[in-house]
């Protein structure tokens, strides 16, 4: 399932994708992100069965194109610390 | 006092006809949203009874407000419903609620008691947020899309520009479609600047027919782009107070090129529905 | 030589006149719906403060959101252009400058001749610029001049949750039936506006001396929230709304 994070608005998309089908719930990407943008949660939206995934904190789910924007400098960006953590690549950022 | 025009009218409903005092199962679901709240009760899975208001600045008083207002009149009282799942923006703040959900999940689930086993695609569109929800055969979801933070496209920007017209909001949609042709739609997708863009077109001589259309045109496009994120697959339906606005939903038909299914059934209260069945599911698992 | 700049706002159009090097004298007039005339009104009312006529200006350069509405520009300057060239000409060690409008919020890098090396904006929401505090104004019952101070009286900090213009709205009516002291509630609001702000500027990189312009700037208890944020001091120029003319007509001067 495709959990899809964020928000468009006025100024643009800003989406954080995370693929629940290949997220195993190792928790990296939530140590590797600077800014606790990203937490381990429940497995919501299949209630019945449960296990943990990972997921946009509900705090940065409004805000995410200022929580991540200090990782998305204008000139010599690099690899997002969120995908180079994940080794099922289930994360992605639309921006 | 002015006329607020942005108050949509607060309801409650039950089914006569039933004696919940012969239910084997009685459950319920309260979405507790920024802008609205839902109760539903259900006896074994059948409405029996719901209510859907403004959400006052106190969470916890809201939801039991909105259980309150469901069980007027019916004799039943709170303890006789045997398990509750509170679902939406305040679900923890349900006191009385076994399990919190999220709307997601909620959604899909009602979506899928209200349209049926065919619907693929539901777009929520309520007072703060809007989602688009694929779910299978079942209700189970899965892919969805939150949008959360921007106030165009969603009940809130709506009100706003019933406030700014001095609209009642039950009357915008129909309003919207009294004009020649379709304007352009407004260009501003944040309502704070399309408010500006507005006044200045009144000011130039548009009628509000015609303002409403160029807002519930940009309206319409906006989500339209946030459905094509997770594409529109058949069946389309549409949930949330907005479903109930002709203005943008005929527009976002043209659009997504798919008549949304209807249902008999509040497209406000999809939420509390889907609670309401997991609360079913829930309390007959425990029973097991 | 004399020449002129004038910036098409979102809310302010600005005209300011120089004679030399110097500035001999500037307007302001609320753009409104009508931006071409703004344009002209602002216009005269410089002439008029310099006691000079439109042919006694050699050279007119426009910037602004609405900068193709002054028909009278000999030519125009992006407004990260004209932002960049004020700034550094005021403040020749400033290679970072903060400028945030009524309608956008723009993050420069920019080098000591003025020149524009990279920039980010936050555009097209309110949540990112002067509207922000406008909207929060009129929620708060509080004239928009007087926000500062009030923010400065502040003893607590309260977090603000909404991200939007309009729910940040329906938050502030909510913490006043909570009794939150409103100086509390403005410094929110400047904290929230703050930190959208200073995440865009940390996109370009933070090089000093960082400059604080654009109308916004006026705004003491904005300011302080900034410089908390940041974690350092701003050169913030006297007449801040004016960076952008300023830098328009130096770019008059120099493209004549």
């Amino acid at each position: 399932m495709l959990a899809n994070y964020g928000y468009k608005d006025g100024s643009g998309d800003y989406f954080i994708t995370i693929d629940t089908g290949k997220c195993d719930g190792c928790g990296e990407c939530i140590s590797a992100c600077p800014y606790g943008v990203l937490e381990m949660v429940e497995n919501e939206f299949d209630p019945l069965e449960g296990g943990e995934i990972a997921a946009v904190s509900e705090e940065h789910r409004k805000k995410i194109k200022y929580s991540c924007a200090p990782c998305k400098p204008t000139s010599g960006r690099e690899k997002l610390p969120c995908i180079s953590a994940c080794e099922p690549n289930a994360i992605t950022h639309s921006w | 006092m002015s006329q607020e025009y942005w108050r949509w009218k607060e309801y409650n409903w039950r089914d006569e006809k039933i004696d919940w005092k012969e239910a084997e199962t009685i459950t319920a679901g309260v979405d507790v949203g920024s802008v609205s709240s839902q109760t539903v009760v259900m006896t074994d899975g059948k409405l029996f009874a719901y209510s859907n208001m403004r959400t006052g600045s106190d969470s916890p008083d809201s939801a039991r407000k909105a259980m309150d207002w469901a069980l007027e009149g019916t004799g039943m009282k709170l303890e006789a419903i045997k398990y509750v799942v509170g679902t939406g923006y305040g679900r923890v703040n349900v006191p009385f609620a076994q399990k919190a959900i999220t709307e997601i999940a909620c959604h899909a689930r009602g979506g899928n008691m209200m349209y049926g086993p065919t619907v693929r695609t539901i777009l929520d569109m309520g007072g703060q947020d809007c989602k688009a929800i694929h779910c299978d055969e079942r209700g189970k979801v899965t892919n969805f899309l939150m949008n959360d933070k921007c106030a165009a496209g969603t009940g809130r920007g709506m009100e706003v520009f019933a406030d700014l017209l001095a609209v009642p909001i039950e009357d915008v949609g129909e309003l919207s479609f009294e004009v020649d042709e379709e304007p352009e739609p407004v260009s501003s997708t944040c309502v704070v600047f399309a408010k500006s863009e507005a006044t200045a077109l009144l000011r130039q001589g548009w009628p509000k027919s015609k303002v409403l259309a160029a807002y519930c045109s940009a309206m319409a496009h906006r989500v339209f782009t946030l459905l094509e994120r997770i594409g529109v697959e058949k069946d389309f339906a549409i949930t949330g107070g907005i479903a109930k606005n002709a203005g943008v939903v005929r527009r976002l038909e043209k659009e997504v090129d798919m008549k949304p299914l209807t249902s008999n059934y509040d497209t406000q209260i999809a939420g509390a529905i889907g609670a309401a069945l997991f609360a079913k599911a829930l309390l007959e698992k425990s029973r097991k | 030589m004399i020449t002129a700049g004038i910036d098409c706002g979102a809310k302010n159009t600005k005209v300011v006149i120089r004679r030399d090097g110097e500035v001999i004298a500037k307007s302001l007039v609320l753009s409104g719906f009508d931006q071409k005339a703004a344009a002209g009104e602002a216009l005269e009312m410089a002439l008029k403060e310099a006691n000079l006529s439109k042919k006694d200006i050699e050279h007119i350069t426009a910037t602004g959101v609405g900068m193709k509405e002054a028909p009278f520009a000999d030519d125009t300057i992006t407004e990260v252009g004209s932002v960049a060239k004020g700034t550094v000409f005021l403040f020749p060690n400033a290679r970072t400058v903060i400028d945030v409008g009524a309608e956008e919020g723009r993050a420069i890098r920019a080098d000591g001749t003025g020149k524009v090396i990279d920039f980010a904006i936050n555009e097209k929401c309110a949540a990112g610029a002067g509207a922000f505090t406008e909207a929060m104004a009129r929620a708060l019952e509080v004239p928009l001049e007087k926000m500062g101070e009030f923010s400065l009286k502040s003893q607590n900090a309260v977090p603000m949750n909404a991200q939007c213009a309009i729910f940040a709205e329906s938050e502030v009516v909510s913490l006043i039936h909570a009794k939150t002291p409103k100086e509390d509630i403005v410094r929110a609001v400047h904290d929230a506006i703050a930190s959208r702000i200073t995440s865009m500027v940390r996109r370009v990189g933070i090089e000093k001396e960082v400059a604080l312009v654009g109308g916004v700037a006026r705004n003491v208890g904005f300011v302080k929230s900034m410089k908390d944020d940041l974690e350092l001091e701003m050169l913030i120029p006297e007449d801040p709304e004016f960076v952008g003319a300023l830098g328009a007509a130096i770019a008059a001067a120099e493209n004549r």
